[in-house]
């Protein structure tokens, strides 16, 4: 019973199987990934730049149809445009970098909508925008994988000068450092990391995987890596449990998957040991000193 | 008495706007300096040109120190980060382990030692978000000991401090100089400044004065620096000739 709830999906299916370590590969990449953006108070920026990923993704789609490595290639280098650009905006002019990436993220958006529909059917834009877990093949798995390997090892390169730039900017300046170079640097890992997350849940929810868990860590821990480490088995627990609702429900995985995320965050926003709503109700005695 | 620092006819901008403003000095090193000045007159924006962080320079800066050590206003910092003290006051050793390296253990030894120095010992687990603001500044004072600098920039380090820690941290000030470094603080509290500050210079983003505190703390010098800060003119045409002051 519990065999078939619970293991025989993943164990008979190849496509549950194959969905099964995509979603533990976006999980362990991307929530270190989302813990940072929620540090850097970057979490709706970098929703913003998901979403930017989409006409160089559907431009990739125009030239070579439905074909994994010409979209992903596109919606990288869309990616990464955005967020040079919205950044370069916001140094030369006095905008603010919200608002530069905001302008540049709907533009982006309303182009690659357009794009997609010269020649794609609708079928073929709601693959995109919200993703197909399930298709995931031998060629997105390897893209999957090797984004987490990529990731891990240049998050971990990176680690200290990032956590300086986070907290403390001027201290990074005054030792000689160019925290823009490392600030780049995270965004490129960022996000490839959404390139990545993209077959799976589509530039609209992409970075549901990311941000959802590391929200939720942040009611758990108070370190960046025990926030880290909280934040990845969330994120693939909310994998699993989201593909085996589909497989049994005949529900979509994609929104499933980034509602058990919800979830998560739910229960750690009213259950979590600081600043949750349990623990602003409780009232235990007062320490002596 | 040597200099630590010479500025000569130092002008920083932003967009085009001078913040400091043809500004010649000696600082002597091995000594205190205090930078006095309205808010607006440019003394942060001095401090910054000191670091090689400021826009547009102009004129000249010569320093003969090896090592700077800068104390930021702590409106700087993100103070809800989760990092601890220790982790936060071993960054000061950043030139010997870079962005790359490790922490050694004569490093962490260091550091538990400036961290008792500045009275926060027991505190080293601590995150910064549990500080009060002057526990985060005796924090901030640990890691520029371990900076180990032969010149000490500070930008308003008793900016909301009460009067226990400023007297723990102008100790800590004080050995700084007896080591024979010299140090700089952007200052508000004149009568601090000459209890304590041997060496003062009076900015309003012209130079008021330099020198013996006694002598550039002078009412009139202060009423000058109080009307001369004041101007900001958008139509100002650019600046010309040259305006040379001698300190």
């Amino acid at each position: 019973m519990i065999y078939d709830l619970l293991i025989a999906p993943f164990a008979d299916f190849g496509f549950m199987k194959r969905a099964l370590v995509a979603s533990l590969c976006l999980a362990v990449g991307g929530s270190s990934i989302g813990v940072f953006l929620i540090l850097r108070r970057m979490s709706l920026m970098g929703d913003a730049l998901a979403h930017a990923l989409l006409p160089g993704a559907a431009l990739g789609f125009l030239l070579g149809g439905l074909s994994l490595p010409a979209m992903s290639l596109g919606g990288f280098l869309a990616g990464i445009t955005t967020a040079l650009v919205s950044g370069a905006i916001a140094r030369f002019t006095s905008m603010r970098e919200d608002a530069s990436f905001a302008a540049a993220y709907l533009t982006a958006l309303a182009l690659g909508v357009l794009i997609v529909s010269l020649r794609g059917s609708a079928v073929d834009l709601m693959n995109i925008l919200f993703g197909a877990i399930l298709a995931v093949d031998r060629t997105a798995l390897l893209l999957v994988a090797g984004t987490t390997t990529l990731t891990l090892a240049g998050l971990a390169a990176i680690y200290r000068p990032l956590v300086v730039e986070c907290f403390n900017p001027g201290f990074l300046a005054a030792m000689g450092v160019r925290g823009a170079l490392y600030h780049s640097l995270f965004l490129g890992l960022a996000v490839l990391n959404m390139v990545a997350a993209f077959q799976a849940l589509g530039t609209l929810m992409a970075l549901g995987l990311m941000l959802l868990p590391a929200v939720a860590a942040s009611f758990w821990a108070r370190e960046v890596w025990s926030m880290t480490a909280i934040a990845a088995p969330m994120a693939f627990l909310s994998g699993a449990i989201g593909l085996l609702v589909s497989f049994h429900a005949g529900l979509p995985s994609g929104p499933l998957i980034v509602l058990m995320a919800s979830l998560f965050f739910l229960a750690s926003l009213v259950f979590g040991t600081r600043a949750s709503v349990r623990a602003r109700l409780s009232h235990p005695l007062h320490l002596r000193g | 008495m040597s200099a630590a620092l010479r500025l000569v006819d130092l002008t920083v901008s932003y967009d085009r706007h001078p913040a400091v403003h043809h500004v010649s000095a000696e600082i002597p090193a091995a000594e205190m300096t205090a930078i006095v000045g309205p808010n607006g007159a440019g003394k942060s924006t001095l401090l910054k040109a000191l670091l090689g962080l400021a826009p547009r320079i102009e004129g000249r800066i010569e320093c003969s120190a090896r090592r700077i050590a800068y104390l930021p206003q702590q409106a700087e910092i993100d103070r809800s980060f989760p990092i601890s003290v220790l982790d936060t006051v071993l960054l000061g050793r950043w030139s010997r382990f870079g962005a790359f390296g490790g922490a050694g253990r004569v490093d962490v030894h260091d550091a538990h030692h400036a961290i008792e120095s500045v009275g926060l010992g027991g505190f080293e687990r601590r995150p910064i978000d549990t500080l009060s603001v002057g526990q985060f500044q005796r924090v901030l004072f640990a890691r520029l000991l371990l900076q180990d600098a032969d010149l000490v920039l500070l930008d308003e380090p008793f900016a909301a401090i009460d009067s226990k820690t400023v007297a723990d941290l102008m100790d800590v000030i004080r050995r700084w100089r007896s080591e024979q470094r010299t140090v700089i603080a952007v200052l508000h509290d004149l009568d601090q400044v000459r209890r304590d500050f041997p060496n003062s210079l009076l900015l309003a983003r012209e130079l008021v004065d330099s020198g013996p505190t006694a002598r550039v703390l002078s009412a009139e010098n202060l009423l000058r620096a109080r009307a001369m800060a004041e101007a900001w003119d958008e139509q100002a045409g650019a600046c010309e000739v040259p305006l040379r002051r001698t300190a």
